[in-house]
């Protein structure tokens, strides 16, 4: 078997192995079950209440939009990973395998997008019984939502990787969380983006997580709630065209970050950071 | 004696900004040999390894590490090579037994005639006595344990050349004699050359065939226990008592002093201690040189 190939499996079991890590103990387990509860508990109590005069009911229409967000928020698990393994020496324990860094990003790829389809999972299957009027019966919705997924995972997952080298520390980190919540609050998550102001919703489609929501939307939501889109349209071609943009660019620039990144890792820069994360603690 | 050269550092050099970290530093090491490379903190030891790793750019100098440049070593190269660093934190959710079998497998694919890849995981547990732990959450692990993981890590793919940093900080008197005895067994056994770094001037001296002292940047001695005793003009101490009177001095010559004593005074002598110069005295006085040195060519830059 020649090494590559033995890489990739070794990530493929890593990642599994760190899948079945993160369901076994108890904080990671919380993390994985409190926002989908929390996000269901508000959707029980919006259930009834209406839209507008489009006749749809905000709890079905913030379902599937909630469903876009979290998988958009693959990325931001993906850089806090990256930055904490940099950190604590994982990666550089990675850098002194023979290769161990493969092995480290497919494992990474696995557990990070294993664990974000079962977040999913947890938050959609409640859900529908929860919420009315979605078209869960139709293969042609589960299509949609599989390729939106998986386009999605391919735009946002890079980026994730590319943040997590960029910054420093686990503390910094911090710094990213701020966009990108002000970057979910105006991408038509909670309430529908026609509602905003235009250059608002100019800015929200730049984003990936608009165009995730919209996706999840045009799966799940009858034909009728296309009303309340931009240009009355699920628009999905322009859904592919600016995932597939994000993802090329992510692809292209995320192999490079992270090689010069990795090549910085050394036993005194992780002793370094870890003396600097004492001090902050003391 | 002609072994095959494994480590071939010649003229290494490393600066930071406007400060040298190495100037110039060469040596050797043999298939099988253990070397020690001792000196005080902030001497350049971790530099030194950290490069021989590849895992930090040199300024200047020629470096082979098992033939290749570390600068440009592949992966095949990587699976000959065992790494123990300074503090490692990582992989705490996994389990001793997993994690070493898990890393095990990226070696699988660089076995050779002579060397079966990766070390067997139940085995090499029991070779640094976790036997008892192999199901233990790595973060439950105490210090010493963690250490002995550390250096499990670091061999479990049969590495022909392993570095240790400053493996035995931290340990308890009865791990750092387990640890002296893994690593006998692996420069015995395993015909694994090693270099390890470390401030402990006693530690070396048990450990190591060659001793390598490093200091302001360069290796200022470079030689087996013996040979660094006896290549600095150690001073031994001679006590004795004449008269009812205690003396006290100390002589490069003891020997022909003790003689010249007796035939002097023959009898009269007493309560007669020679105390030869220890390796400690011979390493402190290298290390005052060293950095006097050091100091003095600092200055003449200026």
């Amino acid at each position: 078997m020649n090494p590559t190939t033995t890489a990739i499996r070794a990530g493929w079991a890593r990642g599994l192995i760190e899948l079945r890590q993160s369901f076994t103990n108890g904080a990671d387990l919380l993390s994985h079950l409190l926002w989908p509860v929390l996000m269901l508990i508000v959707m029980y109590f919006m259930r009834d209440t209406g839209f507008g005069s489009s006749g749809l009911l905000l709890g079905t229409l913030a379902l599937p939009s909630i469903l876009g967000m979290n998988a958009a928020l693959g990325m931001v698990s993906m850089s806090q990973q990256l930055t904490a393994e940099r950190e604590d020496g994982t990666l550089l324990r990675a850098k002194a395998t023979p290769n161990g860094m493969r092995g480290y990003l497919v494992g990474k790829v696995v557990s990070v997008a294993g664990g974000l389809l079962a977040d999913l999972a947890i938050l959609l299957i409640p859900g529908l019984f929860i919420v009315d009027g979605l078209v869960a019966g139709s293969p042609g919705a589960w299509l949609t939502l599989a390729w939106v997924l998986v386009l999605g995972m391919v735009a946002t997952l890079p980026i994730g990787a590319v943040l997590g080298s960029v910054f420093p520390s686990a503390r910094s980190q911090g710094l990213i969380q701020l966009p990108i919540l002000g970057m979910i609050a105006i991408s038509g998550i909670f309430y529908p983006i026609t509602s905003m102001p235009e250059w608002l919703q100019w800015v929200a489609q730049v984003s990936p997580i608009y165009w995730l929501g919209l996706g999840m939307r045009s799966a799940l939501l009858p034909d009728a709630a296309v009303g309340v889109e931009i240009g009355e349209s699920w628009r999905h071609l322009e859904t592919a065209g600016v995932l597939g943009a994000w993802a090329v660019l992510g692809l292209a620039v995320a192999p490079i970050v992270l090689r010069r990144m990795a090549r910085r890792e050394s036993g005194s820069s992780v002793a370094e950071r870890r003396e600097k994360a004492l001090q902050r603690v003391g | 004696m002609s072994k095959e050269v494994v480590l071939d550092v010649d003229g290494l050099r490393m600066r930071y900004g406007t400060t040298d970290v190495l100037n110039d530093v060469t040596f050797q090491a043999r298939h099988g040999e253990v070397l020690a490379l001792l000196g005080p903190n902030g001497a350049g030891k971790t530099t030194t390894i950290e490069i021989l790793e590849g895992f930090r750019m040199r300024s200047a100098g020629r470096v082979q590490v098992l033939g290749s440049d570390p600068a440009h070593g592949d992966e095949r190269w990587r699976a000959r090579l065992g790494v123990v660093l300074q503090s490692w934190r990582d992989h705490g959710k996994w389990r001793v037994r997993e994690l070493l079998a898990h890393l095990g497998t990226y070696y699988a694919s660089y076995s050779s005639d002579m060397i079966q890849r990766p070390w067997d995981a139940d085995e090499l547990i029991q070779a640094v006595g976790l036997t008892e732990h192999a199901g233990k959450k790595i973060k439950t692990l105490s210090g010493g344990q963690r250490r002995r993981l550390d250096v499990a890590i670091g061999i479990v793919g049969r590495p022909e050349l392993l570095f240790l940093d400053e493996p035995t900080a931290g340990f308890d008197p009865k791990a750092r004699h387990e640890f002296h005895d893994l690593v006998h067994r692996l420069a015995d056994d395993h015909e694994t050359t090693i270099l390890l770094t470390t401030h402990d001037l006693d530690e070396a001296g048990k450990l190591a065939d060659r001793i390598m002292i490093l200091t302001g940047g360069l290796i200022i001695a470079d030689g087996s226990a013996d040979e660094l005793a006896r290549r600095i003009a150690g001073e031994d101490e001679v006590r004795w008592t004449h008269d009812g009177q205690h003396f006290v001095t100390s002589t490069t010559e003891s020997t022909e002093f003790v003689r010249g004593l007796f035939s002097r005074y023959g009898k009269g002598i007493s309560e007669l201690e020679v105390r030869r110069a220890s390796l400690e005295d011979t390493y402190m006085a290298l290390v005052r040189q060293g950095e006097a040195a050091a100091r003095e060519s600092k200055e003449t830059a200026r």
